[in-house]
C-alpha cells in the first residue's frame, strides 16, 4: 500500500465514544467539498482525513476495499492505472473531495441512468456506530444477502447513521470505446429522441440537453460505439464537457441564482418552471438555477413525480418527507444513533 | 440444532385464542378469504425448503389492499404474528409459517397495472411472477433483468423480499439494483413508499434496506422495477478443463481482459454428468469443469468479445472451447446449466442446495475444503456455481430414508457456509437466510453486529410481529448454537448463561 495509508479507526472510535459520553454532537468532515449541502452544522469536528488508503484491490475480483478519509482523486488514480473505474462517476466538486464525502452524499454523475448510483456499487461498509461500536456489514461479495443492508442504506445518509470507517466497492472496467456527439435539438425533441432510444440497445452512457444542443457520450466495444456513432450523427465534441457538467464547471452554473437539483421520471416533458434549466442523466436530473420561492418549485416537481434539492445554504434543503415516512426515519435514527451525535440536523431538523 | 422456531432459544410469541381471531376476522374482514381447517392449511406448511413444516394457525388470501391494511391493524391491536408469503418458492424457508400466526397469502395480487416503456419501468402488483413481467414488455423490445432460476414461478414480492439475483447479476446486477419504488404497508397497516418514478429519493434510502429484509420489516403491495432493452444478440461459449482450479482462474483472466459476460457459470463433474444425463446438451462428461459464457450486447461488440474470451480460456488451459453455433445449441447449453438442480435430483433421493458466496480467487481451497468435509461427512456434492459473482451452490446428496443423513447433511451444509465465511464471503448470495441459516447468522455477525440489526427491525416493528425469529438471530440462539463468531479474541455474549 502507498505510505499515505493510515489506520486512525482506533482515534475516530475515541472520539465517537468521547462524544457519546459527553453527549455532544459531531461534524463529520473529510475535504469538506460537500459540506455546503444540507443544513448547516455545529458540533464538534470529526476530521476523517488521517484514516486513508486502499486496504485491498484485487482488480479480477473487481473490487476495492478503501479507508474513507481517502483522497478520491487517489483511488481514482489507483483504478485508472488497473483498467478501471468507478462506473458511477461521482462528481468531487472540489479538489479535497474523499470517498466517504462521496459515499455520505450518494452523488452520482453523468452516467448514473445507465451504470448505477454510488449505493448501486457499495458492497460493504465498516461503521462506527453511535452504540461506541466499529462494526462490519456487508462484505467484498457481489451477492450477499445475509442481514439487513445497512451498507447500501449509509450512501447518501450524509453521515446521520454513523461514521463509515472503511468501503468496499464494485468497480468495472474502462469501456474500450468513447464517442462524444453533439446533435442540433430543442428540449423537447431531444426528450422524445432520448424516449425512443432508451428501449433500445444502444451505448448511450450520459445525455445532457444544455437549452440548444443535446450531448450524448457512447460507450462501449468498438464496434457498437462506431455504429451508434454514425446512426445518431457525427459532430463531435471534447471529452472534458461531461467532466465539466460533473463538476459544475459549465458556464450554466455560473449564473448567481440558487442552484437546485431537480430528479425526475425520465420521461417528463420539459418543466415549466422560470429560470434557467440544464437537463442532465437523458431527462432524469434536471438542473435549475432560479429565484422561485421553493414551495413553487417543490410543488411542481412533486406533481411530475420527482422531488428537488437545494444546492445553497437553507433551512431546507432536501425535500420535506411525509409524516409517516419521516416517523420511520427518526425511528431508525434512534437506534442506530441512540444519542443524536452524528451530524444531527444535517438532511433534515428532526433526525 | 433444530431450525424450527423455538420459543426458549428465539423468543416467546404472543399467544393468540384461534377461535376468537377468526370470529373476529370474519367480522371485521367479511369478504376475506380465510382457510382455518387443517387439511386446508396443510398445503401452505413449507415454502421451497421443504424439509421444514409448520402449519399455520390461520392462512388468509387477500385480494385488495385494503383488506391487507385491515388484516395488518387488527394483528397488531391483538398481538397476532404475520408471515407474508408469495409463491413461496423461496429456498431459506423465509415464509416458514408459525402454529401461531397468521399466513398472509399474497399469491392473489397478481396483476401487472402497468408497463410503460417511455419511462422504462413496469408497475406490478406483488405476487406477479418474475418471466410475466419480461413476458408483458417483451412488445416493446424490453425487458426484466434479474433473472433467478425460478423465474418461471416465482414472484417479484420474494424477489424483493430476498433481493433475488440470478444468472446475469454481474453485469445486470440484483433486484436492489433493479427496482426503481417500493409500496408497503407497516405492521400497523399505514402506507408508505419507498423510492419514487425518479432515480432517488429524499431521506435514508430506505428501498435499499427494504430490499433484502425478508419480511421484517413490511409488507410489500406493489413494485416499480426498471425494464432494460433487450440485448441485441447473445452467443455462449462452452469451455472443458481438466481441473477445477484452472476452470477457476480463467473466470479471473475473463476479467482481467475488462470483458463483463452477462452469465458465467461452472460446474463440477458431477454436476455436468448428471446435467448431460437429463438434458443431453452435449457436454463433455469427461471435463473435471465446464464455464459457460454468455456474451450479450449489440452484435458487433458480442462478435469481438466471443473472440477475446476464446483467447482466454485457450490460454488459460481450456482443453476445449465450443461457441454454440446458433441458438438452439445455445439454448441447449443453458438448459444443462438452468436444469442442474433437478438432474441432481435425479442421481440421489434427495438433495440440498447450498448458497453461499466467496471471493473469486478462494475457489480452487473452497472447493479442496468442500471435497474433503465430503469425505469427512460421507455425502457427495456436487458444484454448480454462478462462477461471475462467486455465488457457489454445493448440492450436497443424501437420503432422507436413510437415518442420520438429512441431519449429517445439514451439518455439512453449515460447515460450508462457514467455509465461505472464512475465506471473506457470505451464508447466502440469493437464497435468504430465513429460517434455513438462522444458525449460521453467528457465524458471519458478532453480538454487536446482531444488535444493531435488531435495532433496525425494531426501528419498523417494535412488537416484533412480522415474521418473527427470520433472517436475524437472537443472541441466546447464537449462544446455544455455539458457533459465534469470536472477534479480536473477544467471546461474545459473556452475559448469557451457557445452556
Amino acid at each position: 500500500m502507498s505510505q499515505t495509508s493510515f489506520d486512525a479507526s482506533a482515534r475516530l472510535l475515541e472520539q465517537v465514544n468521547d462524544a457519546i459520553a459527553q453527549r455532544k454532537p459531531l461534524r463529520i468532515q473529510g475535504g469538506g467539498s460537500k459540506s455546503h449541502l444540507g443544513r448547516v452544522l455545529t458540533g464538534e469536528l470529526l476530521d476523517t482525513r488521517e484514516h486513508r488508503g486502499i486496504v485491498t484491490y484485487d482488480p479480477t475480483e473487481l473490487v476495492v476495499t478503501v479507508r474513507t478519509g481517502t483522497p478520491l482523486a487517489e483511488l481514482e488514480q489507483t483504478l485508472d492505472e488497473q483498467g478501471q473505474l468507478l462506473a458511477c462517476e461521482p462528481p468531487h466538486l472540489g479538489t479535497d473531495a474523499t470517498v466517504g464525502g462521496m459515499v455520505a452524499a450518494g452523488l452520482s454523475g453523468p452516467r448514473r441512468p445507465w451504470a448505477g448510483s454510488v449505493r448501486d456499487f457499495v458492497l460493504g461498509t465498516r461503521v462506527i456506530t453511535g452504540q461506541g461500536k466499529h462494526l462490519r456489514f456487508g462484505g467484498e461479495v457481489m451477492k450477499n444477502v445475509a442481514g439487513y443492508d445497512l451498507s447500501r442504506l449509509m450512501a447518501g445518509s450524509f453521515g446521520c447513521l454513523g461514521v463509515v470507517t472503511e468501503v468496499s466497492l464494485k468497480v468495472l472496467p474502462k469501456p474500450r470505446a468513447v464517442a462524444n456527439l453533439r446533435l442540433e435539438l430543442d428540449l423537447s425533441q431531444a426528450l422524445q429522441k432520448l424516449a425512443q432510444w432508451g428501449q433500445q440497445p444502444l451505448p448511450i452512457s450520459a445525455a445532457c440537453h444544455d437549452g440548444e444542443y443535446l450531448h450524448l457520450r457512447l460507450e462501449g466495444g468498438e464496434g457498437s460505439v462506431a455504429a451508434a456513432r454514425d446512426r445518431l450523427g457525427c459532430e463531435t465534441i471534447g471529452l472534458d464537457f461531461w467532466e465539466d457538467l460533473r463538476e459544475q464547471r459549465l458556464s450554466f452554473f455560473s449564473d448567481k441564482r440558487p442552484l437546485w437539483r431537480v430528479s425526475l421520471p425520465n420521461n417528463t416533458p420539459p418543466l415549466l418552471l422560470p429560470g434557467a434549466q440544464l437537463v442532465d442523466w437523458g431527462g432524469a436530473q434536471r438542473w435549475l438555477k432560479s429565484e422561485a420561492p421553493a414551495e413553487d418549485i417543490r410543488s411542481v416537481v412533486s406533481h411530475a413525480g420527482g422531488h428537488a434539492t437545494c444546492y445553497e445554504t437553507c433551512d431546507s434543503p432536501f425535500q420535506p418527507l411525509p409524516a409517516a415516512l419521516m416517523r420511520y426515519h427518526r425511528q431508525l435514527k434512534a437506534q442506530l444513533d441512540p444519542h443524536g451525535i452524528f451530524n444531527p440536523g444535517r438532511m433534515y431538523a428532526e433526525i | 440444532m433444530n431450525i424450527l422456531y423455538d420459543e426458549r432459544v428465539d423468543g416467546a410469541l404472543p399467544k393468540v385464542d384461534k377461535t376468537a381471531l377468526l370470529a373476529e376476522l370474519r367480522e371485521r374482514l367479511p369478504d376475506l378469504d380465510i382457510l382455518h381447517q387443517e387439511e386446508d392449511l396443510k398445503p401452505y406448511e413449507c415454502d421451497g425448503l421443504s424439509a421444514y413444516r409448520t402449519t399455520p394457525m390461520l392462512v388468509v388470501l387477500p385480494e385488495r389492499v385494503e383488506q391487507v391494511e385491515q388484516l395488518l391493524k387488527l394483528c397488531h391491536e391483538h398481538q397476532v404474528p404475520v408471515v407474508a408469503r408469495g409463491a413461496g418458492t423461496g429456498l431459506s424457508g423465509g415464509a416458514l409459517p408459525l402454529e401461531q400466526g397468521i399466513l398472509l397469502v399474497m399469491a392473489r395480487f397478481n396483476r401487472i397495472l402497468e408497463v410503460n416503456p417511455s419511462g422504462r419501468f413496469a408497475r406490478v402488483q406483488p405476487g406477479v411472477r418474475n418471466l410475466a413481467i419480461s413476458q408483458a414488455a417483451a412488445p416493446f423490445d424490453l425487458y426484466y433483468a434479474p433473472d433467478p432460476s425460478s423465474q418461471i414461478a416465482c414472484s417479484i414480492g420474494g424477489n424483493v423480499a430476498e433481493n433475488a439475483g440470478g444468472v446475469h447479476c454481474l453485469k445486470y446486477g440484483l433486484t436492489v439494483h433493479n427496482l426503481l419504488k417500493v409500496d408497503i404497508l407497516t405492521v400497523e397497516g399505514e402506507r408508505l413508499t419507498l423510492g419514487s418514478d425518479a432515480l432517488d429519493s429524499p431521506g435514508f434510502d430506505l428501498l435499499a434496506l427494504f430490499t433484502g429484509s425478508e419480511g421484517m420489516l413490511g409488507v410489500i403491495t406493489e413494485v416499480t422495477v426498471k425494464l432494460l432493452p433487450k440485448p441485441q444478440v447473445a452467443k455462449v461459449l462452452l469451455a472443458a478443463f481438466d481441473s477445477v482450479e484452472k476452470a477457476g482462474r480463467a473466470v479471473g483472466d475473463i476479467i482481467a481482459a475488462g470483458i463483463i459476460p452477462g452469465g458465467l457459470e461452472m460446474m463440477d463433474n458431477l454436476a455436468i454428468r448428471a446435467a448431460e444425463d437429463f438434458i443431453h446438451a452435449g457436454y463433455p462428461v469427461d471435463a473435471e469443469a465446464i464455464l459457460l459464457c454468455e456474451l450479450d450486447g449489440v452484435e458487433a461488440d458480442v462478435h469481438d468479445d466471443c473472440e477475446r474470451v476464446r483467447q482466454v480460456l485457450e490460454t488459460a488451459g481450456a482443453t476445449e472451447v465450443r461457441l454454440a453455433r446458433d441458438e438452439a445449441e445455445r439454448v441447449r447449453f443453458w438448459a444443462g446449466r438452468k436444469n442442474a438442480f433437478p438432474a441432481v435430483g435425479r442421481i440421489s433421493p434427495d438433495y440440498y442446495c447450498m448458497d453461499g458466496t466467496i471471493p473469486r480467487r478462494e475457489l480452487p481451497g473452497v472447493l479442496r475444503g468442500i471435497t474433503e468435509l465430503s469425505a469427512e461427512y460421507g455425502l457427495r456434492v456436487a458444484n454448480v456455481f454462478h462462477a461471475g459473482d462467486g455465488n457457489m451452490h454445493p448440492l450436497i446428496l443424501f437420503d432422507a430414508n436413510q437415518p442420520g443423513e438429512l441431519e449429517r447433511a445439514e451439518a455439512l451444509g453449515g460447515k460450508i457456509l462457514e467455509l465461505c465465511v472464512a475465506v471473506g464471503g457470505s451464508i447466502t448470495g440469493e437464497h435468504g437466510v430465513g429460517r434455513e441459516k438462522i444458525n449460521q447468522m453467528c457465524a458471519q455477525f458478532n453480538a454487536d453486529e446482531l444488535t444493531l440489526f435488531h435495532g433496525v427491525k425494531a426501528a419498523f416493528d417494535a412488537t416484533g410481529l412480522l415474521n418473527p425469529g427470520k433472517n436475524i438471530p437472537t443472541l441466546h440462539r447464537c449462544a446455544e448454537f455455539g458457533a459465534m463468531h469470536v472477534h479480536h479474541g473477544q467471546m461474545p455474549f459473556p452475559e448469557l448463561e451457557r445452556f
